[in-house]
């Protein structure tokens, strides 16, 4: 079992014939996604070839729009490799022809497009992962996105970071353990799937036994994760935040992170988290020994 | 600055009163004797909080304008040195009032914020008087429109002889916000002038960067180079992603979350070693290519404050060969220039490789060190020594 990405998966890429499209397409493809196909308007009609994950090679369809990819295909998941000034329209585009998951992993998105497509897809079909980030895998089944997939096998964890090299850390450093899924929600201000999406859904996946929350500076998600976590969430979490020696009004490399007026520390976010019951270590190290001692009495 | 956020202003249609931004005593004589009459002298710092600190002088005579400006310029506001006052007419409110459009991160949408209660802290106004501050969503599908902004003007009570002024300045502000991709547009004081009058006296405006690098290009002359860190300006003129810290350990990492960690984690281990920090947040990308650490390296070596060098990477997208070949062709490019010891940390795709390169580099400046912490560790008391 894992959550929102599963072998049954069907993807296509928004931007499969663009250098960081193509590339990552050949990435999801060994690492045994059912890859079925990608978009790109002007060059629809025509396919590019990969090797699958037995080294065999395919000849993917490139479709004119993700409607049309949705209906030879019957795929359910779209990866976006978009440029930042196009990816609003692109996203709209998957919205309307109602894909199930959306993962954006462009970085450097307006922040107004973001509240626009947002907006957008209240009331719709689409889950919304990103963006300006690394994705989702579940390991031994399917990536959509850029997560190393060699990094840790499956197991009984469920992963939620805003920051991808957080997440393949912390992958790293459990991989004897393993992983259901691990979600790397992204970075920026506005973004779709939240860490109390994610909590909801490792509490309702029989497979995920312990949760590994990373956050970081800026906004309130982790507080409200907090609060999410104390009145719903059974499973016992370890959390992680990153960016306590952050100075105010300063940018540290995601857009969204950043302390303004005081709000949005790092220790006011570890405080949330530990009144909630969840176990914060100081250090990647440090949360994932916590995170041991749990599956050591549970497993 | 508030200078540039009323030119943004201007170019919308908010009615505001720009005056004469300047650098030195003798201009701000020259611009209040051509203003005439009674002027304000402003210090233009990115800052609030400048009344206070004695940035803000109402002066009678074009010499009183060059006195309030000699004392002014120069002067440290918040860590800022103000290296421009702007001259304005003195026109004394009648009433303020505040106003806001903003990003509102917690519910994915925008918020209006409007009091009746201007002209000082907003924050002060919702603590004293919290009824007086009213918040109002703004759905970002549907936007400001002038029925919407009618319902704004009713909900903040603003009185009724003002209604129609600030229902066009309110669509006015809302062009500002959405035009110019702004993640804040701040009034304050949005002020009742003597004829009743409504002239936006103070303002803010925060741009989203993402949005000026993908269609605003304009907005990149909003930016003081000169008043940018120098060490930060030449990071960024390479096209590096650093903030200039304190601290003595100079941290180079990929991805924004590890590095951001690797700043708390150096900061904990320097508890140890005479409480030594982090002296940078630099983030190389996923690509560590040999120039983009050299680069990263050459701005770090080049920070008087550092006395160690911490690399922490985590093989990824990049494996860890080509980032220990990244770091040796740096180290061979710098040459001498290379003078403080380095910590190395390899982890990931490749770990292997990568730690036999630089060990059979054999670089006198490098040490190697498995995990993030034992480095972290390391780095620290280097940074003590």
């Amino acid at each position: 079992m894992a959550i929102f990405l599963t072998k049954d998966s069907k993807v296509i890429v928004q931007g499969i014939t663009g250098g960081e499209g193509s590339k990552h397409t050949a990435r999801m493809l060994a690492a045994g996604t059912d890859v079925v196909g990608g978009v790109n308007a002007r060059k629809a009609g025509t396919t590019v070839e990969h090797k699958d994950a037995d080294g065999n090679t395919v000849e993917l369809p490139v479709f004119g729009s993700v409607a049309e990819a949705i209906e030879k295909t019957g795929a359910d998941v779209s990866v976006a490799f978009v440029p930042p000034a196009f990816t609003k329209d692109a996203v709209i585009e998957a919205i309307d022809a109602e894909i199930g998951l959306l993962v954006i992993i462009t970085e450097g998105v307006p922040v107004q497009d973001s509240a626009e497509f947002w907006a957008y897809a209240q009331g719709k079909k689409t889950r919304i992962i990103g963006p300006n980030c690394p994705g989702i895998i579940t390991p031994g089944e399917a990536l959509a996105g850029i997560t190393p997939a060699n990094i840790a096998g499956s197991g009984p964890i469920g992963l939620v970071s805003k920051s991808g090299t957080l997440t393949y850390q912390m992958m790293f450093e459990l991989r004897d353990y393993g992983f259901t899924t691990a979600i790397g929600i992204g970075g920026d201000p506005i973004i779709g799937t939240t860490h109390i999406d994610a909590l909801e859904a490792f509490e309702a996946d029989p497979d995920t036994k312990a949760i590994v929350m990373i956050g970081e500076i800026g906004g309130d998600a982790e507080e409200k994760a907090a609060a999410y976590i104390q009145a719903h969430v059974t499973k016992p979490v370890v959390g992680y935040v990153a960016g306590f020696t952050a100075p105010e009004g300063k940018t540290m490399g995601h857009a969204g992170a950043i302390v303004s007026d005081g709000a949005g520390t790092a220790q006011g976010k570890k405080e949330a988290l530990e009144a909630a019951g969840v176990k914060v270590g100081k250090t990647p190290s440090e949360t994932a020994a916590l995170m041991r001692e749990i599956l050591k009495n549970l497993v | 600055m508030e200078y540039q956020a009323k030119e943004l202003f201007a170019k919308h249609g908010v009615a505001t009163t720009l005056g004469v931004v300047v650098q030195t005593a003798d201009d701000a004589k020259a611009a209040a004797e051509q203003l005439g009459g009674v002027t304000v002298i402003k210090a233009q710092v990115k800052a609030g909080g400048r009344g206070k600190a004695g940035g803000v002088k109402i002066a009678k005579t074009p010499e009183d304008a060059f006195e309030h400006a000699s004392n002014i310029l120069g002067m440290e506001i918040k860590g800022l040195t103000v290296n421009r006052v702007l001259v304005t007419p003195a026109t004394p409110p009648i009433e303020e009032y505040y106003f806001s459009f903003l990003l509102d991160r917690s519910n994915r949408s925008y918020l209006c914020i409007a009091s009746v209660e201007g002209g000082v802290e907003i924050e002060e106004v919702a603590k004293t008087n919290p009824e007086a501050v009213r918040q109002i969503p703004i759905d970002a599908g549907t936007g400001v429109d002038e029925a919407k902004a009618r319902a704004i003007v009713e909900e903040a009570k603003f009185p009724a002889e003002l209604a129609e002024q600030a229902v066009t300045m309110i669509q006015a502000l809302w062009k500002v916000f959405v035009e110019e991709d702004a993640t804040l547009v701040e009034v304050n004081p949005l002020a009742r002038l003597e004829g009743d009058k409504l002239e936006a006296l103070d303002g803010k405006v925060s741009l989203d960067e993402n949005a000026s690098e993908v269609r605003h290009p304009h907005h990149e002359d909003f930016v003081m180079h000169e008043e940018a860190d120098p060490l930060e300006a030449k990071a960024k003129a390479k096209g590096l992603n650093y903030v200039k810290l304190d601290g003595q350990v100079g941290i180079i990492g990929n991805g924004a979350g590890l590095v951001m960690s690797t700043l708390d984690v150096v900061a904990y281990a320097g508890e140890k070693h005479g409480n030594v920090k982090p002296a940078n947040f630099l983030d190389i990308g996923g690509g560590a290519s040999a120039e983009v650490m050299a680069n990263g390296l050459d701005v770090i070596l080049n920070d008087p404050q550092v006395k160690s060098v911490f690399v922490n990477v985590f093989g990824g997208i990049t494996s860890c060969d080509a980032v220990a070949n990244g770091i040796k062709g740096a180290l061979e490019l710098l040459g001498d220039e290379a003078s403080k010891p380095l910590v190395v940390r390899l982890d990931g795709n490749n770990v292997e490789e990568g730690r036999a390169i630089l060990n059979e580099f054999n670089h006198p400046l490098v040490t190697q060190v498995d995990t993030m912490d034992g480095a972290a560790d390391k780095a620290a008391e280097l940074a003590n020594g």
